[in-house]
C-alpha cells in the first residue's frame, strides 16, 4: 500500500444524510485494508446548519482534519455549500457538486443573496467542477433520499478502489432490511456516476 | 450510537467515534454505575454506555449530581463513571475538590470533554487545570483507540493511587471515528460500602489528616508518570525541532513533521518534567504544542526549562491543526511558510442554524419581539437561545447553564432612571431549569424580586438531540419514570399559585396577553409554555397549512414568527400618495416542513394562511 492519504470533504445541511455517505465512504474504506479517520460535526450545526465531515483514508491517518489545499475531492450535497468548501481542494481536485439550491430563512427574506451561479464561481476560482442535479434523477426513481446513493455513484470513479466496492457497500446495508431497496439503488448508483461523467465531458468539450 | 460495538467479541476492529470508544471501555472496565447530564460534544459517552448490559446509567440532573452518584457507587466499591462537558465540570467540581481528599474505593473515572474550537459551547476552558487544583492524574487520549485504552487505564490508576481519575477529551477526540480494536470485560465485583467517619466524614478534623495524604499521593503519581508507557518518545530522524505535545494536537504534528522527534504526552498530570527535559537534550528547538492554555510550557518554564516555544509561537484558541502548526514552525526555523490553498476562498452566505419547523419557542420570541421596548430578557442555554438571533433579537443575556433568573434579578435590582419601567424576564427550558434554575427561581421568591419568569417546557433536552430528564417522565433507557410537575414546584418554590400559568405556545394572542399581564403584575410570576419538542416523541403533527397568494398582502408578518419553513415567493413595493415607499414580502410554505403548528396563521392579518387542504378543494 502507498503512503498516499486520500481526502474526502463531504458537505451540506443538517438532515441531508451528508454523515450516512461519509460512514458509506469511511466504512468502504476500512473493507479495502485502508485505515480511516472520520470527522464529525454535531452540536449547533444540526439546526439547518452547515454540516461537513472530513473523510481520511490511506496506509496511516494521523490528522482527522484535512488541510485547506488537500482534499481530494468536495462532494457537495447542496450547491452553495459545494463552493463555500471549494478551497479546500487540491490542485486537480474535484468539486462534485449536486445542483439544489437550499435557501435559507436569512436569504429568504433578504438579509443575503443566494449566488446567481455558484459553479460559475467555483469556475472563475480555478476549481474543477462536475454538476448535475441529483434530486431529479432521485424523484425520477421516485425516492428524494436516493440523493445519497446518487452522489456516491457520482464520485466513484475518482477513488482509489473499484467503484463495485463502493456500490456493495451501498447495497449490503439494504440487502440485509430492506431487500426491496436493493435495484432502486444500483440504479441511482448507475445514474449518478453516469451525470458526473455527462458533465465532466461536457465540460472537456467546452474546454 | 452504535449497537455494534456492544456486541462485538474481543478482539473485533470497528470504526467508533471517541465517545462510542470511551463507552466501550467503560464497560470492559468492569464499571458498574455511570452517570451524566448531557453536553455537547460529551453527550453520546452515557447514550451508548446505556446500551451495554450489567451496569447502571442514568442520566443525572445535573453535572454536580451526576459526579456525586458516581463518588457514592465508589465509596461503596464500585467501578464508577461519570462524563460532562467542560462547563459541566465547574458545577460539579463542589464535591470533585472534597472527594479528592477522601479518596476513592471501587476505581472512579470522570472524563471531561473541551470543546476546542467552540462547536456548542459559550467558552474554551482548559479543564487540565482541575488535575493542577485537585491533585489528580490526567490522561490526555489523541485518537479512539487510545480513549477506549486510557478510560481502562484510568480505573487501575485510581484503584492503585486511591484517587478519582481525570479523562480529558476534546471535540476532535468525542466526534472523530477511527478504528478500535476492542478486548473482553473483567468482572471488578463490587465490594459494598464499609463504615469508615474519619476517612468519609470531610470535618475538617478529618480533613486536615488527609491533606498530606493527598500530597503524598501527587508526588508518587510525579514518579509514575515519569515512568508510564502513555508518555512515548518518537526520537525521530529531524533534529531541529522536537515537539511535546498530547491529545489531538499530537496528531497534528505527527502529520505536518513526520519525521521530527515527538514528546507524546498521554499521562499529562503529574507532568513528567524529568521526561522532558531528557527530551530538551535532544533536539535543537522545543516546542510545546498543547490547544488552548499554556499549561505544560509555563510548568516546564518554572522547572528551568526556558529555552523552549509556545504560545509565543501558536495560537491561544482552537484547534492547532496542521495548518495553523505549519506556517508558525516554518517561521520558527526561518523557512519560507507553506503556500496559501490553491483557489480563492468563496464566502456565499452565512447559514446560521434555525429553530425547527413548529418549534414551540418560535411562538414565545414573536410575542416576545412584539414587547421589545418594554422589556428586558435574561435567556438561558439551550436551543431558545437562538431567540437572539433574526428574525426575533428577543434575547440579551446568556452566561451560564441556569443563570437566566439570578442574572434576572439582578437586573431587577439594579435598575437606573431609563431602565426602571421595564419588566425583566428570565426564558429558561425545562432541562436547563431542572439543571441549575430552580435556585434562582427561589432566589427571585425570597429576595422579592419583580421577575417574570418564561418556562419553556418541551419535554425534552432539545440541543444535545433531544436526551431525557426529570421533567419528561422517561429515563435514559426511554422506560417510564416519576416527571416533575413544573406549576407545582414553582409553587412550592414560593411563587403564588395566581401567578403561575400554563399556556400553549402555539396559541399567539392567548401567550401575548399571559405574558403581558405577568409583567404587569410587580412580583415573581412564571409561564409554563407546554408544547413538546418537534424532534421528540412526544411531539405529533398537524395538517400543513399553505399561503392563498391572491390573499398575501405582502406585510411580511409571518415571516416574524421565524419558521424555516415560510420563505419569501416575490417582493414589491407599496405607493401610496403622501406615505414613505413600504416593501413587500409575499410569502409560500413549504408545505413538506409544515407540520401546521398554527402560530403563521395567528401572525398574519388578512387571514392569506389556511390549510392546505382548503386550498386544494378550492382550486378543484
Amino acid at each position: 500500500m502507498s503512503d498516499i492519504i486520500t481526502n474526502i470533504l463531504v458537505c451540506g445541511i443538517g438532515g441531508q444524510g451528508v454523515m450516512t455517505a461519509a460512514e458509506i465512504l469511511s466504512q468502504t474504506a476500512i473493507a479495502k485494508g485502508f485505515d480511516v479517520k472520520k470527522s464529525e460535526v454535531a452540536g449547533m450545526a444540526q439546526r439547518g446548519g452547515v454540516v461537513t465531515s472530513h473523510v481520511r483514508f490511506g496506509k496511516k491517518v494521523w490528522s482527522p482534519v484535512i488541510t485547506p489545499g488537500t482534499a481530494d475531492i468536495v462532494v457537495g450535497f447542496e450547491l452553495a455549500e459545494g463552493s463555500r468548501w471549494a478551497d479546500m481542494l487540491r490542485p486537480g481536485g474535484v468539486a462534485m457538486v449536486n445542483t439544489i439550491r437550499l435557501t435559507p430563512p436569512v436569504v429568504s427574506v433578504g438579509l443575503f443573496k443566494y449566488p446567481e451561479d455558484p459553479v460559475a464561481q467555483m469556475r472563475a476560482a480555478g476549481v474543477t467542477v462536475y454538476d448535475f442535479d441529483a434530486g431529479a434523477i432521485a424523484r425520477e426513481l421516485g425516492n428524494l433520499r436516493l440523493v445519497n446513493t446518487i452522489m456516491l455513484g457520482a464520485i466513484a470513479d475518482y477513488l482509489p478502489f473499484p467503484a463495485t466496492d463502493l456500490e456493495e457497500q451501498i447495497v449490503g446495508r439494504f440487502r440485509a432490511k430492506k431487500p426491496a431497496m436493493v435495484e432502486v439503488n444500483q440504479r441511482a448508483f448507475a445514474l449518478g456516476r453516469e451525470a458526473a461523467r455527462a458533465s465532466q465531458q461536457s465540460l472537456a468539450a467546452s474546454a | 450510537m452504535s449497537a455494534a460495538a456492544v456486541e462485538a467479541q474481543a478482539a473485533t476492529r470497528l470504526l467508533l467515534s471517541g465517545n462510542e470508544a470511551i463507552a466501550r471501555g467503560v464497560w470492559e472496565a468492569g464499571c458498574k454505575v455511570a452517570c451524566a447530564y448531557p453536553g455537547t460534544p460529551s453527550t453520546e459517552i452515557l447514550e451508548n454506555v446505556a446500551l451495554y448490559p450489567d451496569l447502571y446509567a442514568e442520566w443525572s440532573v445535573n453535572e454536580k449530581v451526576s459526579m456525586e452518584v458516581a463518588i457514592g457507587a465508589s465509596m461503596s466499591g464500585a467501578r464508577s463513571f461519570c462524563a460532562m462537558k467542560h462547563v459541566g465540570m465547574n458545577v460539579a467540581s463542589d464535591a470533585f475538590m472534597t472527594l479528592t481528599l477522601a479518596g476513592v474505593v471501587g476505581g472512579m473515572v470522570v472524563a471531561v470533554a473541551d470543546d476546542v474550537g467552540l462547536s456548542s459551547s459559550q467558552n474554551e476552558q482548559d479543564s487540565r487545570f482541575w488535575g493542577r487544583f485537585a491533585h489528580v492524574p490526567v490522561l490526555e487520549p489523541a485518537d479512539s483507540q487510545e480513549a477506549y485504552e486510557m478510560t481502562k487505564v484510568a480505573f487501575d490508576l485510581s484503584e492503585r493511587f486511591n484517587t478519582p481519575v481525570i479523562l480529558r477529551l476534546t471535540t476532535r477526540i468525542c466526534h472523530v471515528k477511527g478504528l478500535v480494536t476492542v478486548g473482553e470485560r473483567d468482572a471488578h465485583p463490587i465490594s459494598g460500602f464499609k463504615l469508615d467517619a474519619k476517612r468519609w466524614v470531610l470535618t475538617p478534623a478529618n480533613a486536615k489528616f488527609a491533606l498530606p495524604r493527598q500530597i503524598a499521593r501527587e508526588d508518587a503519581l510525579r514518579a509514575e508518570a515519569e515512568m508510564s508507557e502513555l508518555n512515548v518518545v518518537d526520537a525521530g530522524s529531524d533534529k531541529r525541532v522536537g515537539f511535546v505535545t498530547s491529545g489531538p494536537a499530537f496528531m497534528h504534528v505527527r502529520e505536518s513533521y513526520p519525521d521530527a522527534p515527538v514528546l507524546k504526552l498521554g499521562f499529562t498530570y503529574p507532568l513528567p518534567v524529568e521526561k522532558i527535559k531528557a527530551f530538551r537534550a535532544q533536539v535543537d528547538k522545543l516546542v510545546v504544542a498543547e490547544e488552548t492554555e499554556p499549561l505544560i510550557e509555563n510548568e516546564l518554564k518554572a522547572a528551568g526549562l526556558h529555552d523552549i516555544h509556545g504560545k509565543d509561537i501558536l495560537p491561544r484558541l482552537g484547534e492547532l491543526s496542521p495548518a495553523a502548526l505549519m506556517p508558525a514552525i516554518a517561521k520558527l526555523l526561518g523557512e519560507e511558510p507553506p503556500p496559501p490553498a490553491t483557489y480563492a476562498k468563496i464566502d456565499p452566505f452565512p447559514r446560521p442554524p434555525t429553530m425547527c419547523p413548529a418549534c414551540p419557542h418560535m411562538g414565545v420570541y414573536y410575542t416576545l419581539s412584539r414587547l421589545r421596548k418594554r422589556v428586558q430578557i435574561s435567556g438561558d442555554i439551550g436551543c431558545y437561545t437562538l431567540g437572539a438571533g433574526h428574525p426575533w433579537n428577543a434575547l440579551d443575556t446568556t452566561i451560564s447553564m441556569g443563570a437566566s433568573m439570578g442574572i434576572a434579578l439582578g437586573m431587577d435590582k439594579a435598575r437606573s432612571p431609563e431602565t426602571k419601567d421595564k419588566a425583566v424576564i428570565s426564558v429558561i427550558g425545562d432541562s436547563t431549569f431542572l439543571h441549575m434554575g430552580m435556585q434562582g427561581l427561589l432566589d427571585i421568591v425570597y429576595n422579592r424580586g419583580n421577575v417574570t419568569t418564561l418556562l419553556l417546557d418541551n419535554r425534552s433536552t432539545g440541543m444535545t438531540g433531544g436526551q431525557n430528564h426529570a421533567g419528561t417522565g422517561k429515563d435514559l433507557h426511554g422506560e417510564d419514570a416519576p416527571r416533575v410537575d413544573f406549576a407545582k414546584l414553582c409553587e412550592a418554590l414560593g411563587v403564588k399559585p395566581e401567578r403561575i400559568k400554563k399556556v400553549d405556545p402555539y396559541k399567539l394572542p392567548v401567550l401575548f396577553k399571559a405574558i403581558k399581564d405577568e409583567i404587569d403584575v410587580h412580583e415573581p410570576s412564571v409561564i409554563i409554555t407546554d408544547r413538546p419538542c418537534v424532534l421528540s416523541e412526544f411531539y405529533d403533527g398537524f395538517k400543513p397549512y399553505a399561503v392563498v397568494d391572491q390573499d398575501c398582502n405582502g406585510c411580511g408578518n409571518c415571516l416574524n414568527v421565524g419558521c424555516p419553513a415560510i420563505t419569501v415567493s416575490r417582493t414589491g413595493v407599496r405607493q401610496r400618495p403622501g406615505m414613505p415607499d413600504v416593501e413587500l414580502k409575499f410569502t409560500t410554505i413549504d408545505t413538506a416542513m409544515c407540520t401546521g403548528c398554527h402560530m403563521c396563521v395567528d401572525s398574519c392579518g388578512p387571514k392569506a394562511i389556511v390549510p392546505l387542504a382548503q386550498l386544494k378543494e378550492a382550486a378543484q
